[in-house]
């Protein structure tokens, strides 16, 4: 789950990571609020999970009541990218002497944690990385070890922060790592990283993503659900538990396993067809789970056709082909579907299908002509 | 022959008593896996269709032998219970557990390397591994691999694991291994260390390999592939019609920047001199060609 802006500000503080006095709102008038309590001048900051919200207009500086009015008026409601702007996060401005940047993530290659810091921040750190990859400081850390405040003085030296930075360098890094660790994201960031003419370093970003695995210890997360972010469709596949990416295409996919749903959408590609998504409906579904996928997808316009492509492991092919016959009842399907049922307890599935076999729903017995038949129905290509 | 896993492997089942663990625990012994035993803490002393279940590893391993775990334990507990396994001297791990948090998989990984270097993990999120005909752990459908070789088969997908299976056994083409390797971002065993105890297996012929977009395994297996295996190599990768920047499912499906795609994991894998497929039921047919010229 990725944060907003003010989420990964207000995750950052559970830490004790300082950042700048502000607050979230809704309204004009709210913005006031914020700004007054906060203390001119104030920046307003369009909350969207899209990067370039400064060139697009969604960042303001204000130093009265009027001019927060203005811009808050201005950027409440604002397309960025196809992103409506429904918060505003206004936050006193800071004086700015430099800029860093500092972040920890999962270096995959090499199976171990990244901390990456670096005395060029405030710009695109993948610029950064391509164009002058010594400015960069990087350090692995062994998870099974930990990052020390000697890690930390190591890596802000390497960087070549600035000798009046490197104490509260030093401090927020630590307390950035707690916060990757403890607080089970997949990536803390912050760019920048800022120093100001009194000589206190704070954070002036956040980019936060959190493990959604990991929900299960942090009840607190609830309160950063939102979900506004998100197409009709994919909120509908989201608020019933489905893993779904919506596409533009017009052949609904349900497949299990991840991979299989990928291939599924490869090869309604390359028999003409184009993918309306990607849903798994993964490992041990059940009846119910396989009605809610055929909701979701039923909910979409564009869909002239639909393919359930399941190979039964844990997921067991009675169960799928119940959950077909439930959903039948449950919903008026539009469109036709094409059902490719195989692996484990495959052929008790296909003698439940049977019964409900027709001219919309169809049996096909390999994957290939499966998606050839899905495609067909829903027209060819368009 | 055939890698990690044959007919003298003693599996102990960790999670034996919940839905999932006796589900496929069952299937697997009715498969011929020698499943020795189970371990659920509190539940020592208790069997489940006659497997005795102990409270610990330790002491299943002490009473019946057991040489390999498969750990079906839900995800908050799935971390401990391979360290566990790992402790008890445990030297092949399998776990399917699918949605441990990453800082869990992390750790675990990396204690393994550096405090239990004489076990090998297998996932978490994979459906684990299959030898034909002599042991079967995890949650494969045993029905749709044919025994005997010449085929090696490695991949990240679980389904696609088992679609690469129906596909060889639908052309009459036998399996040494079959290994899911599973799609989180830190999996235990990778594509390289499956490449090369194919290329050391003599009874594997051939390997067919499925990967799918993120991370850089699949190029890395590229590098591992030209450098140093001689066996002809069929290879598919899921995810070409992906969007960059969406979680396709897999935790390691997805895509960032120009890294990780599709395309750039398939010009990679075919410089190696791999036969690259569009499909799984091309890789199949690519895959009987060779097998053929053998």
């Amino acid at each position: 789950m990725d944060l907003f802006e003010y989420q990964g500000k207000q995750y950052f503080a559970r830490f004790g990571i300082p950042v700048s006095a502000g607050g979230v709102a809704d309204t004009v008038d709210e913005a006031v609020a914020r700004a007054e309590a906060a203390g001119y001048p104030v920046v307003v900051k369009a909350q969207v999970q899209v990067g370039g919200r400064g060139k697009a207009g969604g960042i303001k500086l204000a130093a009265d009541a009027d001019e927060v009015r203005r811009h808050a008026g201005n950027i409440l409601g604002m397309d960025i990218k196809g992103h409506v702007v429904h918060r505003l996060w206004v936050e006193h401005a800071s004086d700015i002497a430099k800029e860093y940047y500092a972040s920890f993530t999962l270096d995959r290659a090499a199976k171990k944690y990244l901390a990456m810091v670096s005395a060029k921040g405030g710009v695109d750190i993948e610029a950064v990385a391509e164009e002058d990859p010594e400015a960069i400081a990087r350090m692995h850390i062994d998870p099974s070890v930990g990052f020390t405040a000697a890690d930390a003085a190591g890596l802000v030296e390497s960087a070549g922060l600035d000798p009046e930075a490197r104490e509260g360098a030093v401090d927020i890094l630590q307390k950035l790592y707690r916060c990757y660790v403890e607080g089970d994201a997949d990536l803390t960031e912050i760019n920048p990283l800022i120093l100001t003419p009194a000589g206190a370093v704070h954070a002036l970003d956040a980019k936060v993503t959190l493990d959604d695995n990991a929900a299960f210890r942090h009840p607190e997360w609830d309160d950063f659900r939102d979900i506004d972010e998100l197409d009709e469709r994919e909120r509908l596949a989201k608020s019933k538990g489905l893993q779904y990416v919506g596409l533009d295409g017009f052949v609904g996919i349900i497949a299990n396993g991840a991979g299989l749903a990928m291939s599924t959408c490869d090869v309604v590609n390359q028999v003409g067809g184009k993918p309306a998504n990607f849903l798994d409906i993964g490992g041990g579904a059940n009846a119910e789970v396989m009605a809610n996928a055929l909701e979701v997808i039923n909910s979409d316009a564009n869909v002239r056709a639909i393919f359930i492509n399941i190979f039964g492991g844990i997921t067991r092919g009675e169960e799928v082909a119940n959950g077909i016959v439930q959903a039948l009842s449950r919903v008026s399907i539009g469109a036709p579907m094409v059902i490719r049922l195989d692996g484990t307890n495959a052929e008790e599935g296909r003698a439940i299908l049977k019964a409900v076999e027709s001219d919309k729903v169809i049996s096909s017995p390999t994957m290939l002509d499966a998606a050839r038949t899905a495609v067909s129905l829903a027209g060819g290509a368009a | 022959m055939s890698i990690f896993v044959d007919e003298s492997t003693r599996v102990v089942v960790q999670g034996l008593t919940g839905g999932q663990g006796r589900f496929h625990g069952l299937r697997n012994r009715d498969y011929g896996t020698k499943i020795v035993a189970g371990v659920t803490p509190g539940k020592g002393g208790q069997d489940v269709d006659g497997i005795p279940v102990y409270d610990t590893v330790a002491a299943a391993v002490e009473a019946t032998g057991a040489n390999a775990s498969f750990v079906s334990v839900p995800p908050r507990g799935a971390a401990a219970a391979i360290l566990e396994a790992a402790s008890a001297g445990i030297p092949f791990v399998v776990c399917i557990t699918e949605g441990i948090p990453a800082h869990d998989e992390a750790r675990v990984y990396n204690t393994l390397v550096d405090t239990f270097p004489g076990t090998r993990l297998l996932g978490p999120n994979c459906p684990g591994i299959i030898s034909p005909g002599k042991c079967n752990i995890g949650i494969t459908a045993g029905e749709i691999a044919l025994p005997g070789g010449p085929v090696g088969i490695v991949s990240r997908s679980g389904t696609l694991t088992y679609q690469a299976l129906y596909e060889l056994k639908q052309l009459g083409i036998g399996v040494t291994t079959c290994v899911g390797i599973g799609g989180d971002p830190v999996p235990g065993t990778n594509f390289v260390d499956c490449l090369a105890a194919f290329e050391a297996d003599p009874d594997t012929r051939a390997i067919a390999m499925f990967g799918e977009i993120g991370g850089s395994e699949e190029e890395k297996a590229a590098a591992f592939i030209a450098s140093s295996v001689t066996k002809p190599v069929v290879a598919y990768i899921a995810g070409v019609t992906a969007p960059p920047g969406k979680k396709m499912g897999h935790a390691g499906a997805i895509i960032s920047g120009s890294k990780g795609t599709a395309q750039a994991k398939m010009s990679a894998l075919a410089e190696a001199g791999v036969h690259v497929v569009n499909n799984p039921t091309e890789a199949g047919i690519k895959m009987a060609e060779i097998v053929k010229e053998l």
